[in-house]
């Protein structure tokens, strides 16, 4: 083994395609220096935990992760994005700031995200509905898109809102959610070097049903945080309403962290079944990533702020 | 005279020869057909992203499926005259039982690896799984008191009371179904307006209760 078993380092999932770069850049966000490095190891960082270490974690394969979402605007079923995401139109792409900020306006997607360093990171992927993936992303830092907007001393939350457009999203043409759909972080939640704005996954560009051009990852949260085709930041002072909130304010919170021991009030969050696997796994404090995000929240009562 | 009994005996026999030598092997066939389909679909990873949810969803719907249909027999006998068709109620049921047994064993071991604490409270704690498994020890019950042997030692209106169960397990059932989905409740509602449908023909005459129990037993 040359690598050193650390307790701090909660993520070992590994690919081939991304196992390099992705986990330098992983160990380096999470703080944690190596004390040796393999450069072609397939075995990555483990975790000195047992409630995981009969499991290996491997990265969920790609044909599963791009065939089994949830993307209402192209139906609720866990196959129709794939279906029908096809019909989507990711460029030209502008995404509109507003708010709280210093500079406000539509910005094409290139211009957004020119020469902001690009991140690979291997993150877990946790649903409400207690089913998991690892996913390798690509992408940016979202607090480096954050520091180039300037947001004002006023801005204590982004809101972030996903394309409308039902001509090319079929799930927007009849019942569903309220459109369009919006989600939204404090700012020290977008400004944490874990959030990412993704423009990929496995080394590639993002596929329409995962949420192309740009969608957001936050990985100690619910999936549902992460909104995909997103079209507009807002920077503001108020927390935003957010759309899953507002449908089911008793189900879903604005946080909603990943958290075992606050269940989703018809079912239990303590245990997560990885898509493909018959049985499931126990689910981790804030997803396996509370050494980095847990102080986030000291003092809150997160059952109240689920 | 002779001619009128000819008549009343071929008749029906000819109609109950064709539920027996016909209908009866289909539903045998139809009962284990999901269940097939399943297992090669596991076995060829032709399920989908997820398959233990799947089958899970799979085996649940179709024992809902059967147990409604077997529930629509008696309305049917009366929409159609085929009073044959009563005797498709009981193999129905219990292919209904049988895929109830498959879900539920799909639920203790998919999600929660047998561990029988976590499924107690579970039970206690949620009410979808505390009717869906009402549910299920009814159809249970209703399976172990089936044979025409605890129908003579029941006696048959006991038997009859307790049979009417069905209908409360499949209430039940729809409540586990629409309890239990996040935002489109298309398919339950759809199982809820079938069930309320035949709940109502079933009140709707109210006279006909007793010739009924008779005609059953």
């Amino acid at each position: 083994m040359l690598i050193r078993r650390n307790a701090e380092i909660p993520a070992r999932e590994i690919t081939p395609e991304s196992l390099y770069l992705g986990r330098r850049e992983w160990l380096t966000a999470a703080g944690v220096t190596l004390s040796a490095l393999a450069p072609l190891s397939l075995v990555g960082c483990r975790k000195a935990d047992a409630v995981e270490s009969a499991q290996e974690e491997k990265p969920t394969p790609f044909d599963v992760a791009t065939s089994y979402n949830n993307y209402y605007e192209f139906g609720i079923g866990k196959e129709d994005p794939k279906e029908y995401a096809g019909a989507l139109t990711t460029s030209p792409w502008s995404v509109e700031v507003v708010g709280e900020v210093a500079k406000p306006g539509f910005v094409p997607i290139e211009t957004l995200l020119k020469g902001l360093p690009t991140v690979e990171r291997i993150y877990r992927h946790r649903c409400v509905e207690a089913w998991s993936m690892v996913i390798p992303w690509n992408g940016i830092m979202l607090k480096d898109l954050i520091a180039r907007l300037e947001p004002n001393s006023n801005a204590r939350f982004v809101e972030f809102t996903t394309l409308n457009r039902p001509k090319e999203m079929i799930g927007q043409r009849g019942r569903g959610l309220p459109w369009p759909y919006v989600e939204a972080l404090r700012l020290d939640e977008a400004m944490h070097p874990l959030t990412m704005l993704a423009t990929g996954i496995y080394g590639r560009s993002l596929p329409n049903q995962n949420g192309a051009p740009l969608r957001l990852v936050v990985p100690w949260k619910y999936g549902f945080k992460g909104g995909k085709a997103i079209v507009k930041i807002r920077f503001t002072s108020e927390m935003p309403s957010t759309t899953w909130n507002r449908v089911l304010p008793g189900e879903y919170g604005f946080y909603a962290n990943v958290n075992p021991e606050v269940d989703h009030p018809r079912w239990s969050q303590a245990r997560e079944r990885r898509v493909g696997d018959f049985l499931k796994r126990p689910t981790l404090m804030f997803n396996g990533y509370a050494d980095q995000v847990a102080s986030l929240y000291a003092g809150m009562d997160l059952r109240r702020n689920y | 005279m002779r001619g009128w009994i000819c008549a009343e005996t071929i008749e029906p026999v000819t109609l109950h020869g064709i539920i027996g030598r016909v209908v009866r092997p289909l539903i045998v066939v139809g009962g284990i057909l999901p269940a097939v389909v399943l297992v090669i679909r596991l076995l060829t990873g032709t399920l989908g992203a997820d398959p233990a949810e799947d089958l899970e969803h799979s085996t649940g719907l179709t024992a809902l499926i059967l147990l409604l249909s077997s529930l629509a027999m008696t309305p049917l006998k009366r929409l159609t005259g085929l009073t044959a068709l009563v005797r498709l109620r009981k193999p129905l049921g219990l292919w209904a039982f049988a895929y109830a047994v498959l879900h539920l064993s799909c639920y203790l071991v998919f999600d929660q690896s047998l561990l029988w604490g976590e499924i107690g409270r579970d039970i206690v704690k949620r009410p979808y799984i505390t009717v869906g498994f009402a549910a299920f020890l009814i159809l249970l019950t209703l399976a172990i008191t089936s044979p025409a042997a605890m129908i003579r030692k029941l006696g048959g209106q006991r038997w009859q009371r307790l049979h009417r169960l069905a209908y409360v397990a499949a209430v039940l059932a729809v409540l586990h179904f629409l309890w239990l989905v996040k935002l489109d409740i298309t398919e339950p509602a759809i199982a809820g307006m079938v069930l309320i449908g035949l709940l109502a023909l079933r009140i709707e005459r109210p006279g006909t209760g007793k010739a009924e129990r008779d005609e059953v037993v």
